[in-house]
């Protein structure tokens, strides 16, 4: 957490650096349009693999842009890019992305999958992923979100380079004693069926 | 009415501010009064985005987009086209979706821009007033750069650095060739549009070459000694095409080594290079860049390029003509596709303001580029960027970069890029074109 910190000081510093003087915080809106290239115009994805952040949660968006910036949480080009940014920019962009509407990925998922998904998220998922993964509190949205991604994403957190917060370990160690490997299969067809 | 950023803050933080800005008819409960013209020279990426940017920020600004052509194929991923990855009709992009956000599309060529008149005149002999004009050329191909090389020749010898019936050309010579072949790829100096893709493409018919005519080679002409994403090109080249072996697919002739072309004999196929010359079964020429015509047309260039203030990217030659893209100097920034869309939105935002009798607010830029080694493999750099005190766009110092090497990443990470690289372009071209 201190090193989180001195690294977003030192971000700060750098920005402040490179103006030599105030500069100015750019508008949520200017900064929220760099994104649009990868992420979809207003954070809405098209896929294939790149998430959508529009509607996502402000506090898990600085979470996650502040886990990139100092290695915590690994990606691949995000690390390099969330490293630009100032904390008082990250807010604005979190504030940007928060207010935007949120659609649905519309994509192919196996209806069995699914299915078997929809009962293992309302028994163990839904109490921290409402709606069926729709809202985003302390994470991000599932529901429609690139099912690769979803794939990756649970990949990640079930061989510990990501790491799971406590009760959600609990609760993915719940579901997989359920339904095995087919369990994760189940969730990522879940949500990337929600429409 | 003229308001101070300072002031136009005020109002309710930065935020709000912009919301105004946004939806100007929303907040004065009226039907959106026409503000002004705008015309938008050139409908490849920093156009079309910059039409449809400044039509979603304020309707009540007119948008007229002139264009030649009524698809666009897009420069980025073509070089998967070469390698069959992809098809030619995937990276191409008609103007609908820029209609349906009230930009008034024109195919027509613009012939002459009046910065006195304030009007765009066409080569169907139209004239359009504007109150901004926004230019976005592209590059032009210094043929002539290279004797024996010109538009003509390009016909037997593609280029294929502007995507669309080049790049099909390229693709039909390349599958033809015999096994066992030699394709020369000449590369430009910089700076050029595009600055990773010679070698990109390179790799992208090093794939192709591998799988169906392994005895062929590429050989790679260069004036340069260094180029983009070099240590990474060349990690891979090593891993998949024997690089540096006897029997590497791939050359990179460097400039200290020769590599910088003198002449090319379509005749022979033979390209003269400083030391030797090279007989090619194909032959790629990827000529020398300048800005496009018109700006040169226009009054805009200084040398090659187009000056302009960095931070509304109004041109330093002209008033209210703005040049975006490749065609302009955007300090730090690379001659890329996704450079061009965010300069196109700073672009549109100072634009907008400044028609609404504000100042230019303060502005951000990306760049993100992703070059396809293999089809699980590829490479990505980064740049965010601000507007240093100098008035240039600097990097942002810590941030952005390249891909670590094989030594730092995984597989998994590099079939990730390939992904994401999918997805870039996927959602470049539906906030472009969309």
């Amino acid at each position: 957490m201190n090193n989180k910190k001195t690294v977003l000081s030192m971000l700060v510093l750098g920005g402040l650096a490179l103006s030599g003087a105030v500069l100015a915080t750019p508008s949520g809106e200017m900064l929220g349009n760099t994104c649009a290239g990868c992420h979809g115009a207003n954070g809405n994805t098209n896929g294939p693999a790149t998430p959508g952040i529009a509607g996502i949660n402000s506090e898990y968006f600085i979470d996650t842009m502040k886990g990139y910036a100092d290695g915590s949480r690994k990606g691949t080009i995000m690390n390099r890019i969330a490293k630009g940014y100032t904390e008082d920019e990250i807010k604005a962009m979190a504030k940007y992305f928060a207010a935007q509407k949120y659609h649905p990925l519309p994509q192919q998922a196996d209806p069995k999958l699914a299915s078997v998904g929809k009962k293992l998220h309302s028994k163990s998922c839904e109490k921290c992923h409402e709606k069926g993964g729709r809202v985003s509190e302390d994470g991000g949205i599932l529901a429609g979100q690139p099912m690769t991604y979803l794939q990756w994403t649970i990949e990640d957190f079930t061989s510990g380079k990501r790491e799971m917060p406590k009760k959600m370990k609990a609760k993915m160690e719940e579901v997989h004693k359920a339904k095995g490997d087919e369990a994760y299969q189940a969730l990522v067809n879940f949500y990337g069926s929600q429409k | 009415m003229k308001v101070s950023r300072r002031d136009f803050l005020k109002v309710g933080g930065g935020a709000a501010a912009l919301a105004t800005l946004s939806f100007p008819g929303l907040v004065l409960g009226a039907p959106a009064k026409m503000k002004g013209k705008v015309v938008v020279v050139g409908g490849g990426i920093g156009g079309s985005t910059t039409a449809k940017y400044i039509r979603m920020m304020d309707p009540g600004i007119e948008v007229t987009l002139i264009e030649p052509n009524k698809e666009y194929f897009t420069c980025f991923m073509s070089n998967e086209v070469l390698s069959g990855e992809r098809t030619l009709d995937s990276i191409a992009f008609g103007y609908t979706g820029l209609a349906k956000h009230g930009v008034n599309v024109v195919n027509d060529s613009v012939t002459a821009i009046d910065p006195v008149a304030k009007t765009v005149t066409t080569a169907g002999g139209k004239t359009f007033p504007y109150d901004h004009a926004v230019v976005s050329p592209g590059v032009a191909l210094k043929y002539e750069a290279i004797p024996g090389y010109s538009e003509e020749v390009a016909e037997k010898i593609p280029h294929a650095w502007k995507a669309g019936p080049q790049t099909a050309l390229l693709r039909k010579q390349i599958e033809s060739m015999k096994d066992g072949g030699t394709v020369v790829l000449v590369a430009p100096p910089n700076p050029y549009r595009c600055p990773p893709g010679p070698y990109e493409r390179a790799s992208q018919i090093a794939w192709y070459l591998k799988n169906n005519k392994p005895k062929s080679k590429i050989i790679i002409l260069d004036p340069k000694d260094a180029f983009a994403k070099q240590g990474l090109f060349i990690a891979g080249w090593k891993k998949y095409y024997g690089y540096e072996t006897e029997n590497s697919m791939i050359t990179w002739v460097s400039g200290a080594q020769g590599g910088k072309v003198e002449a090319i004999d379509p005749a022979t196929m033979t390209v003269q290079a400083a030391v030797e010359s090279f007989k090619g079964d194909v032959i790629n020429v990827i000529p020398p860049q300048k800005a496009g015509a018109i700006a040169f047309a226009a009054g805009l260039t200084e040398g090659d390029w187009c000056p302009v203030n960095q931070k509304t990217f109004e041109s330093t030659k002209q008033k209210d003509i703005h040049v975006i893209g490749d065609a302009c100097v955007a300090g730090a920034m690379p001659k890329s596709g996704y450079a061009a869309n965010s300069q196109a939105k700073v672009c549109a935002s100072a634009i907008v303001a400044m028609m609404n009798g504000m100042d230019a607010p303060e502005p951000s830029y990306v760049n993100t580029c992703y070059s396809i080694i293999t089809p699980d493999d590829a490479i990505s750099v980064a740049g965010v960027y601000r507007l240093g005190e100098d008035g240039k766009i600097a990097d942002v110092k810590g941030a952005g970069g390249l891909t670590p090497g094989y030594a730092d990443t995984t597989m998994e990470m590099r079939k990730r890029e390939v992904l994401f690289a999918h997805s870039w372009f996927k959602n470049i071209t539906a906030d472009v074109f969309g």
